[in-house]
């Protein structure tokens, strides 16, 4: 296989007779940032959970650092230095915030250990704040924030972040694109799902579109922009 | 010292004094709740803290019980050190090897396999003259505490029972506090609240399981030891259905996921049996009433009873 970090190759998958991905093809390279776009329902979040584990594709294959993972349980493929922030806010809520990161600390896969709490608590200040708050005590914001930061204690190579600002104020989504940044600028390759089409193709070094279980696009913000008319029909903006 | 801790030290109080108000009676009692609140303890971290619901709980009790019986010379008391590490670990290798099978299901199929998996232990000792069949075994001596010709205490003077079994009772809560503010412990409440994500996070949910169910076997086989050594005895009824469902509504009654409720629990279960069976024949009737009417009221068991007494506090969810 080739040099990428995550590779999906004609993967197709059902949730019993829908068929929901129709031979896709990806890939996520080391320190790159892919945006991934599609209206609701075109088969996003299941790329991320067929390519994760978490779901299994019928047909085609996963590969991780080159190495066939298509059947692996989702933890090993985790520990292959892939974090997933799922949608809908994934924080422990009988768990203190502080247990909701150390829990997940680790070193990386290269046994970097660039991530600490201390790191995680100054790239995220509110939390420092709230230490011993039960997770079930944070706002949305807050929320994220501590999902975001307990992925960061696993030091992946990559940040699969998908519906990261939805359903958040707006100056607190401002924050979560500034720190989405940030982790860019540390090199950590991610993977962004989100309805912030502008905000996606600014900070990605590539946009691919869903529609229907199939990519139809694939190119840099620069080459999306240009072409309204591919915004206009796959993504209705 | 905050009003937890109080109350917790006001009830080791009271447990500490109850031998000394000189009945046999409540002695003896007093110490069978506590075994009981050992037992209920060991599900809670099943349970409460690992979100297993498992109607099989009494197989590790059963085995711990039997093997005591099993292992204590006829004509001499065995040694209680020894007896004691040899019930412990059979209950935790016979959970570990049924843990194997039934931690791959959910839900209710979990209660169905675990109690499945009870039944099968019921019958083998019922059946076979492996346990002797349904007349059990008698225990003729208690275990023997000498370790080198010292004997600290004596466990068939009901007072030195009692204490051993309190002591027993407190190391097993620290033992379990000490495990649920560890790294194992801090999984096992990630996997109650929601096993896809540890999943995601590269957490080998099985294998935590399996160690919850292990962990809890064993502590369950350490109170059937207890039991068989007070009261000399052992049958196949320790691995009965009504035992699990017995030590489940223990549970619920003190709060699940709160350790301290499981010894509550344990006391009120008692209590009740002891209030209903004083006042009529068919106490059993009041007694579910009873349950029931707590249960309704008091959803979060009598754990939840402080919170619920206090006035809600003003600060709420922080909003940014």
């Amino acid at each position: 296989m080739t040099g990428a970090l995550l590779e999906a190759r004609e993967l197709q998958t059902y949730y019993g007779a829908s068929h929901v991905l129709r031979g896709v093809d990806f890939r996520v390279a080391r320190g790159e940032t892919v945006g991934l776009m599609g209206r609701n329902g075109m088969g996003k979040t299941t790329l991320l959970k067929s390519m994760l584990g978490l779901v299994k594709p019928r047909y085609g294959g996963v590969w991780v650092r080159g190495e066939l993972v298509t059947g692996v349980e989702p933890w090993r493929i985790a520990r292959r230095g892939i974090a997933y922030v799922p949608e809908g806010r994934g924080i422990f809520p009988n768990l203190s915030v502080r247990e909701n990161l150390t829990m997940a600390a680790r070193p990386g896969v290269e046994g970097r250990c660039d991530w600490t709490c201390q790191r995680v608590l100054e790239t995220f200040p509110r939390l420092a704040q709230r230490l011993r708050h039960g997770g079930w005590q944070l706002s949305g914001g807050e929320q994220q924030m501590l999902t975001i930061g307990r992925a960061l204690m696993t030091n992946p190579d990559l940040l699969i972040l998908d519906e990261a600002t939805e359903g958040l104020a707006p100056h607190v989504a401002r924050e979560i694109w500034r720190i989405i940044r940030e982790i860019r600028a540390h090199g950590i390759a991610t993977l962004i799902v989100d309805k912030n089409h502008a905000a996606v193709t600014a900070i990605s070094d590539r946009n691919v579109i869903l529609v229907k279980g199939q990519v139809v696009f694939e190119g840099d913000g620069p080459t999306l922009r240009a072409r309204p008319e591919i915004l206009l029909q796959h993504l209705g903006v | 010292m905050n009003r937890k801790r109080l109350t917790l030290a006001l009830s080791l109080l009271l447990l500490a004094a109850v031998p000394l108000a000189g009945s046999a009676y409540y002695t003896e009692l007093v110490t069978k709740v506590m075994i009981l609140a050992i037992f209920a303890m060991s599900l809670d971290l099943l349970v409460g803290y690992t979100g297993l619901v498992s109607l099989g709980h009494a197989a590790s009790y059963g085995i711990g019980a039997y093997t005591l019986a099993l292992a204590a010379p006829r004509y001499d008391p065995a040694s209680l050190w020894v007896t004691l590490a040899e019930a412990v670990l059979a209950a935790g290798l016979a959970s570990l090897a049924v843990g194997f099978f039934v931690v791959r299901v959910k839900g209710v199929y979990f209660l169905m396999v675990t109690l499945a998996f009870a039944q099968m232990f019921h019958f083998l000792f019922h059946d076979t003259d492996l346990g002797r069949g349904s007349d059990g075994i008698s225990i003729s001596f208690r275990p023997d505490a000498s370790v080198r010709g010292f004997t600290p205490f004596d466990l068939g003077n009901s007072v030195h029972a009692y204490y051993f079994v309190l002591v027993v009772l407190l190391l097993t809560y620290a033992f379990l506090r000490l495990l649920l503010r560890s790294p194992l412990g801090h999984a096992l409440r990630g996997i109650k609240s929601n096993e896809h994500r540890m999943q995601s996070l590269g957490f080998p949910v099985l294998r935590y399981k399996l160690a919850s169910f292990t962990i809890a076997g064993a502590l369950g086989g350490l109170a059937g030891y207890l039991s068989a050594a007070q009261f000399g005895f052992v049958n196949p009824e320790l691995f009965g259905w009504h035992q699990s469902g017995n030590v489940l509504l223990m549970l619920i009654l003190g709060g699940l996921g709160s350790l301290t409720g499981g010894v509550a629990g344990a006391f009120v279960f008692v209590a009740m049996q002891e209030l209903f069976q004083a006042l009529t024949i068919h106490w059993q009737l009041p007694f579910g009433l009873a349950i029931i009417l707590l249960v309704v009221f008091l959803p979060g068991g009598l754990a939840s009873l402080p919170a619920r007494l206090r006035p809600p506090r003003p600060e709420g969810p922080f909003h940014v």
